[in-house]
């Protein structure tokens, strides 16, 4: 049968096989096996049909346990039933996996194996996952290439629905699931051979039916639980050989060929790695290569990692086996050994004595580690690991790929070993996430795979930062199959691009070009001119490694054709000519048949435009004449400023240059804490343009200041005669403020951190009266203001900070006196969210304590090399922490109890210290006023003295005030995340912190949508929004999460839009901290998800509440003592229609544009929603209150 | 009983009263109420290339901008199979309309590139338009061009369409031309059977608190018909083509004006918005009435009878006109 040939990554290649083997699949987003629930999502919303001609029904969850739970359902009732998740995803999955195994239940669980949280956060690939539910009696299939993974999607659902064991099918996160390469397609026919109908309906005929009732989930005892928990021995121990026999048809079919254990290398090797997943190909090759000079190596790929067969291992191991090595994508602190080393010895040791071993001695055998969270794993460490069982004691539980310079555990290697073939072309470029790079090479990818008759792959890395972010590509094309599940390595690129002038002067890209090899340069400067403007190491590079050097000023192509920013096909294009993979012609040919295949559909404009930058490209792309000599004057800029702290420079630093791999462990501290404000070290200068005040049309309002995302823009009140020193462009202006009589005013803008998001620009209410296009602040071209903008940001920040027991904080202009400490984000430019925590921060950073759910906020808050919260200059900051993404309220609550314990446990120590402190002290500090910054400062004295005099004191109670005294100042306990969080996943444990009465103060991000990982639909997404997993447009409305807080009584609650009223949002803030209880702000957050201009984010804030789908308003339980309806709706009726606001925005436009008769319906009942929820807040606030004061009742 | 029938660029209508282009013809529904409530044609909603272009640029921008830049994040919306951001659901519409009603639909197009005008008026009759109205006029803000280049360029246009559709062709014309006369005779050789005077326009206010540009589109009032009134008089007769008078038409007496100062047909849409498409209806007997008052038996019996070339005084139509209100002005009221 001829099978078609196809370019994919191992998402979309499972999510084909197991979409058309299901008839429900239920999700929820995690990275990085999103991309198979969204391409489920969208076929099912196309109305694809499985390969028994319906279609599978997709249900997006609350969460992984959701899924697990409704997923664990529709097997119990007998339906085909699939889902996919990875890393915590999957943690939570457990529990439903012992009962769907313990009821022997046929699924496949599709894991992309992700690292866990623990010392911190990763999105990247290791097994910690998988074998962290390795004991859940679930098959475990593993996949080692996006070949295989299509393949062995397959081979677990026939397996599954023979054995009735439910399989775990897992591919290494990132590493297979987004690499794209060439493929050969399994069919509907292959599917249907592979899959016995009668194990269907034997299948659907085991599922609870009232027709034949029967119970399962019985309860039992001591007498039986034990013996029922054998009765599956059968099924396991048949489910290896049924898996084999799978495999065997499957091989029949396809001619591809897979054991549980498959064995590759010389027939008498006595060095053998055994491996799990990706790593696998890479030991396979390079075992290959070493054979070739006369090695005797070998390598056990495992396949069928649960049940684990003894006797087919065994059956695999060569006789002539010396010694061997097992290599764990995972640790287990505190284990004998990783995983599938434990299980190989046990298996190993069994097979001795049990006789059915090839040798009767026990081989060498030691583990080790290698590739967590996608750490490279290369043939360089795969012949390391080979290298070290020649040795005759070799080291056991090494790493691999890292410097262990604590507990020396890692093996050395050879980084400039290497053993790609000539053949294979190796390309890397680097693109700013924004151009549009890494979508053109994957369509490079396609077309070379699937118009040529070259193997392709094609992989890229993506930086941490979501504006201004750097990507890698890397593409390998050529004759032989590529098996290579690493990067390309230092030298060994035929083809460097660099898409973005300016990441010459921090990045050294040429390394990785070979000698002789191609470098084509994106420039503004001719081929003439380009040389002087290169740093000298780029020279020295070029001309040491005989590199042939293009420029094409894409940037200038891209504005005449209409292309803008996205430089991609314009990149392409000239990619393909140099490359001369095809003959240019064709090239252009495939190219633009590419181009209206991708984006046809959006009309015929944007394929012109594209063909026009297709058409515009060789005639600017000129190779330049290398001079003998590097001449430069300029040179690659340090990662950090010379005076950044030591640890921001030796560690920090290697991670922003992308040297983080060449850490050493001793560099990372050991418990994951990091220290505060390390963005400011980081100067990005993504901005083309900025902000430039102009200080005799300033109003000094602050809503500049109070807007900003990125905190770079700031106003302080100072002496004039700080002055003196000032640089001379250096702007100031008598300052407006009653507090401070004869001082000045700036507004000074952080010019190597701006995002030229353009906020405060919109914001600006003040106008040239001659002139009213022209604001107090303007945009200009940042690199003329670069260096002298630098120099006045260093002397406002020397300036002193406003004192905060002065400016009282209840306007807005004065709360942006107060120094932001949350700052420099590598959050969206022009992000919703983090103008409200910038603000938080303001009121509260010198005493707030935040948990962070998992998202958008705890990346850009959290994610390395560095991190926005800040301190300020008496060093006091934020405490952040992230623990996970659904237990974040409870999180929060833990702190809060800690803080009233300790509080508590203080209080009673200082009263029985009473005599030794003094009892003015110890009264004063008991009875502090701690409402506003006066009382806060007066009570930070307090504290300072009695520690002094605790100091003295011999008392053994003081020693323990000591360690505690802090405590009692007031602490304000901000418990965060967006709508996934507190909507979806985090909703339980929300309403449980919400009910505890505690006081903790709730900040709900809400982007209506899952932002991180790519525009999911929550429950806060509104009706007529199209979202993923919502693609038709969602047909619900909103959940109402201030309604249901409100329902307690005892809750403060605030929904607030930061654009629509500022002033409502700052009193929102103060009132929520001030509540001596609960307190739960939901904030508008505009959102690169919603599709709009991101500069106008602010006017659809306003536009949200002028059609009444955001009503602000604020209910206070404090109001109820006062006789008061504890309810206000500070915004008007609804003043224009719900699609004046709507419209503006991608997400509701693109249904009308698609399925206009949906969008309207839809639509309608939107403005229905409105007009209901109006109706009942008015009513709601209109209530006559008239109880007396509750009585607070301690827990 | 009168006739109203009238015939416009060679199709015959059963009455002088059009609905012009308007947000009623965006549903097959509202065409066929109008179609209900007596109108003998409807000159649809305008296919306008520039919004045509405009969407398809924006929805390709949104749904690439953030993508592959964040590994969590490649994405923020699904693509969707299909978007009707071309001209398409337009022309799918003028199928469905001609499926749906009897009388004529008239395409209407406004264009920005001459492969756009020529592409578009070409699927316009593929989709089955009776006929088919440009709609040429654009805000000129480039110094360079003079007058005359630019009415070449229309003329040129015209001519251009003309050869690429075989359905009649009417062209929607502004007041803004130094030589209108000249200038409608220039598309009448180019191959216009028809002009429609006037166009309204989006006219941006002045937000003088906000300091900011307001787009704004009033609607019509009775008053606003003098002036394609004055101009269908001096054309009607002297030109080869057929005349319709759009702006500030509201009653059957605004049609009758028109049609005697040369007009075939009158179209109206601020009043169908205002007050109904059943307006229609009692605008067609306030015809009746008038007609029977005055004794005609039809339309085509009264059509051009004002015109400039057939009314005694030719120059009340011209400046004399201006001066006869000035005269009749009472400036005792002044004290």
């Amino acid at each position: 049968m001829k099978r078609e040939m196809i370019t994919l990554d191992a998402n979309e290649a499972v999510a084909q096989v197991a979409y058309r083997l299901n008839e429900v699949i239920a999700i929820y987003p995690i990275t990085p096996s999103s991309g198979m629930g969204e391409f489920a999502d969208a076929w099912s919303a196309q109305g694809i049909k499985n390969i028994w001609g319906t279609v599978p029904m997709v249900m997006e969850m609350q969460s992984e346990g959701g899924a697990a739970g409704a997923v664990h359902g529709a097997l119990t009732t007998g339906s085909l039933t699939t889902t996919f998740t990875a890393s915590q995803g999957l943690l939570l999955m457990i529990p439903n996996m012992y009962k769907i195994a313990g009821e022997l239940t046929s699924t496949v669980f599709h894991v992309t194996a992700r690292s866990l949280a623990a010392h911190a956060l990763s999105i990247f690939g290791d097994h910690s996952d998988v074998t962290a539910a390795r004991t859940t009696g679930f098959a475990m299939l593993a996949s080692r290439s996006v070949q295989e993974a299509q393949d062995m999607a397959l081979i677990a659902q026939a397996a599954t629905l023979e054995s009735r064991i439910p399989f775990l099918h897992f591919f290494d996160g990132f590493r297979t699931s987004h690499e794209v390469n060439k493929i050969e397609q399994l069919s509907d026919e292959d599917l249907k051979a592979m899959i016995d109908d009668t194990k269907v309906f034997a299948h659907r005929q085991r599922g609870l039916s009232p027709d034949r009732p029967i119970i399962r989930g019985t309860a039992q005892n001591p007498d039986v639980y034990f013996q029922g928990r054998e009765t599956n021995n059968p099924y396991y121990n048949a489910c290896p050989a049924i898996v084999q026999k799978a495999m065997d048809k499957f091989a029949s079919l396809t001619g591809r060929s897979y054991h549980l254990f498959d064995y590759v290398g010389a027939p008498d090797a006595e060095r053998v790695i055994i491996v799990l997943g990706s790593g696998g190909e890479t030991v396979e090759e390079t075992a290959k290569f070493l054979n070739e000079a006369g090695e005797k190596l070998g390598v056990i790929t495992v396949h069928l990692y649960r049940p684990f067969s003894v006797e087919h291992l065994m059956k695999a191991i060569p006789a002539s086996t010396k010694a061997i090595a097992i290599l764990d994508r995972t640790k287990e602190p505190g284990a004998a050994g990783e995983p599938l080393y434990q299980d190989v010895i046990t298996a190993i040791s069994e097979g001795i004595s049990e006789g059915i071993a090839p040798f009767k001695q026990m081989p060498t055998i030691i583990g080790g580690r290698y590739g967590l969270s996608s750490k490279e794993f290369t043939p360089a460490m795969a012949k390391s690991v080979f290298d070290e069982l020649k040795k005759s004691q070799p080291k056991n539980h090494f790493t691999v790929g890292i410097m262990d310079d604590v507990t020396h555990s890692s093996l050395d290697y050879d980084p400039e070993f290497s053993i790609e073939f000539p053949e294979t072309k190796r390309c890397i470029f680097f693109g700013l996430g924004a151009d549009g790079t890494v979508g053109a090479n994957k369509n490079s990818i396609k077309i070379i795979g699937e118009e040529t008759t070259n193997s392709a792959q094609g992989y890229f890395v993506y930086d941490s930062k979501k504006s201004g972010s750097v990507t890698i590509s890397h593409l390998r094309f050529g004759p032989k199959p590529i098996r290579s599940p690493y990067l390309i390595g230092v030298g060994d690129a035929n083809f460097v691009a660099c898409h973005q002038f300016n990441f010459l002067e921090r990045l050294d890209m040429l390394k990785y070009a070979a000698p002789g090899g191609v470098f084509l340069l994106n420039s503004i400067y001719g081929p003439t001119d380009v040389w002087d403007h290169l740093p000298i190491e780029v020279q020295q590079t070029i001309i040491a490694k005989k590199l042939r050097f293009y420029v094409i000023d894409a940037y200038e192509v891209a504005q005449k054709t209409g292309m803008g920013g996205r430089i991609n096909t314009i990149m392409q294009t000239c990619f393909f000519a140099i490359s001369g993979v095809l003959p240019r012609e064709e090239a252009i040919e495939q190219i633009k048949h590419s181009i209206k295949k991708t984006y046809g559909k959006r009309g015929e404009a944007v394929v012109q435009k594209n063909y026009d930058a297709v058409d515009s490209s060789l005639a600017n792309l000129h190779e330049v004449k290398v001079p003998a000599q590097a001449t430069s004057k300029l040179t690659r800029h340090s990662p950090v400023p010379a005076a950044a702290p030591k640890f921001v420079k030796d560690v920090l630093g290697k991670m922003i240059e992308y040297e983080g791999d060449s850490l050493p462990v001793s560099a990372m501290p050991v418990d994951g804490s990091f220290p505060s404000g390390t963005t400011q070290w980081e100067k990005r200068n993504i901005a083309l343009e900025i902000p430039v005040w102009e200080p005799n049309l300033c109003i000094q309002c602050g809503k500049c200041s109070f807007v900003c995302p990125h905190a770079v823009i700031r106003q302080k009140v100072y002496s004039p005669e700080l002055l003196a020193n000032a640089p001379a462009t250096f702007k100031s202006v008598d300052a407006k403020f009653k507090e401070m009589p004869g001082a000045k005013f700036t507004v000074q803008i952080a010019p190597e951190d701006c995002t030229s998001c353009g906020l405060c620009i919109e914001v600006c209410p003040a106008k040239d009266k001659s002139q009213a296009g022209r604001k107090a602040i303007n945009m200009a071209d940042q690199v003329p203001l670069r260096e002298n903008e630098s120099k006045n940001w260093e002397f406002f920040m020397s300036l002193p900070d406003p004192d905060r027991t002065a400016f009282v904080p209840t306007t807005v202009k004065n709360s942006q006196e107060l120094t932001p400490l949350f700052e420099f984000s590598g959050a969206c430019a022009g992000c919703g969210e983090t103008p409200y925590l910038k603000l938080a921060s303001q009121l509260f950073g010198d005493r707030m304590v935040v948990a962070n759910a998992t998202g958008c906020s705890s990346i850009y808050g959290g994610n390395l090399p560095t991190t926005p919260w800040s301190y300020n200059k008496e060093g006091r900051g934020p405490a952040w922490a992230n623990s996970l993404f659904e237990d974040n309220a409870e999180f929060g609550l833990g702190m809060r109890l800690t803080i009233d314990k300790q509080t508590e446990y203080a209080t009673e120590l200082i009263k029985s210290l009473g005599g030794v402190l003094g009892d003015r002290l110890v009264t004063d500090i008991l009875q502090a006023d701690q409402s506003n910054a006066a009382g806060i400062a007066a009570q930070r004295v307090r504290i300072t003295e009695l520690k002094d005099r605790l100091a003295t004191s011999k008392d053994p109670n003081a020693a323990q005030l000591l360690s505690l005294a802090d405590i009692l100042v007031k602490r304000s306990v901000w418990i965060i995340g967006g709508d996934g969080w507190a909507y979806d996943i985090g909703y339980g444990g929300l309403d449980h912190v919400l009910a505890s009465g505690r006081n903790v103060n709730v900040l709900v991000l809400d982007t209506e949508v899952y932002s991180n990982t790519g525009g999911q639909a929550s429950k806060s997404t509104p009706r007529a929004a199209v979202a993923k997993f919502a693609a038709k447009g969602k047909g619900l409305p909103k959940k109402d999460l201030g309604m249901i807080a409100m329902a307690y009584g005892y809750v403060y609650v605030a929904k607030v839009a930061m654009g629509a009223n500022d002033a409502h949002t700052l009193r929102a803030f103060l009132e929520a901290d001030a509540y001596d209880g609960p307190s739960i702000i939901i904030a508008y957050s505009h959102c690169i998800s919603h599709g709009i201009d991101m500069r106008k984010g602010l006017e659809q804030q306003k536009n949200a509440v002028a059609c009444g789908i955001w009503p602000l308003f604020r209910y206070n339980p404090a109001l109820v003592d006062e006789g008061k309806n504890p309810l206000q709706i500070d915004s008007k009726e609804p003043t224009i229609s719900v699609e004046d606001y709507a419209y503006n925005e991608t997400r509701y436009r693109m249904l009308l544009q698609s399925d206009e008769a949906r969008a309207e319906m839809l639509m309608k009942q939107a403005r229905t929603d409105v007009e209901k929820r109006w109706n009942l807040y008015r009513q709601m606030a209109e209530i006559e209150y008239k109880f007396g004061k509750t009585e607070k009742t301690e827990e | 009983m009168v006739d109203l029938s009238t015939k416009y660029l060679g199709l015959t209508l059963k009455n002088p009263v059009v609905a012009s282009s308007s947000p009623f013809s965006k549903k097959v529904e509202n065409v066929k109420r109008l179609e209900d409530t007596g109108a003998s044609a409807v000159v649809m909603y305008s296919l306008f290339e520039e919004q045509i272009i405009h969407e398809s640029k924006a929805l390709d921008h949104f749904l690439n901008r953030g993508t592959e830049s964040f590994a969590e994040a490649l994405t923020y919306f699904p693509d969707f199979e299909n978007y009707n951001v071309g001209p398409e659901s337009y022309l799918d519409l003028i199928q469905k309309l001609k499926i749906s009603v009897e009388i004529p639909i008239i395409g209407s197009l406004n264009g920005v590139s001459r492969g756009g005008w020529i592409n578009y008026a070409r699927k316009i009759e593929e989709a089955g338009a009776d006929a088919l109205e440009l709609n040429i006029y654009s805000v000129p803000t480039d110094f360079s061009l003079n007058s005359s280049q630019l009415e070449d360029e229309y003329v040129a246009l015209v001519s251009e369409v003309r050869k690429e559709i075989h359905i009649p062709l009417a062209i929607k014309l502004s007041p803004y031309y130094t030589s209108l006369p000249h200038f409608a005779q220039q598309l009448v050789k180019a191959g216009a059977n028809g002009l429609t005077l006037f166009n309204r326009f989006y006219q941006p206010d002045i937000d003088i608190e906000e300091q900011e540009v307001v787009p704004n589109l009033i609607l019509s009032d009775p008053g606003d018909m003098r002036l394609p009134l004055r101009w269908i008089a001096i054309l009607s007769g002297r030109l080869q083509t057929d005349l319709a008078l759009t702006s500030g038409v509201h009653s059957g007496e605004d049609v009758l004006k028109a049609v005697m100062a040369g007009a075939n047909v009158a179209m109206l849409t601020s009043e169908l918005l205002r007050s109904g498409s059943q307006r229609l209806t009692e605008i067609l007997c306030e015809i009746e009435r008038w007609m029977e008052k005055l004794e005609c038996e039809s339309i085509t019996q009264i059509h051009g009878s004002m015109s400039q070339k057939n009314v005694a005084d030719p120059a009340a139509f011209e400046r004399a006109n201006y001066m006869k209100v000035l005269t009749s002005f009472d400036g005792n009221i002044l004290f």
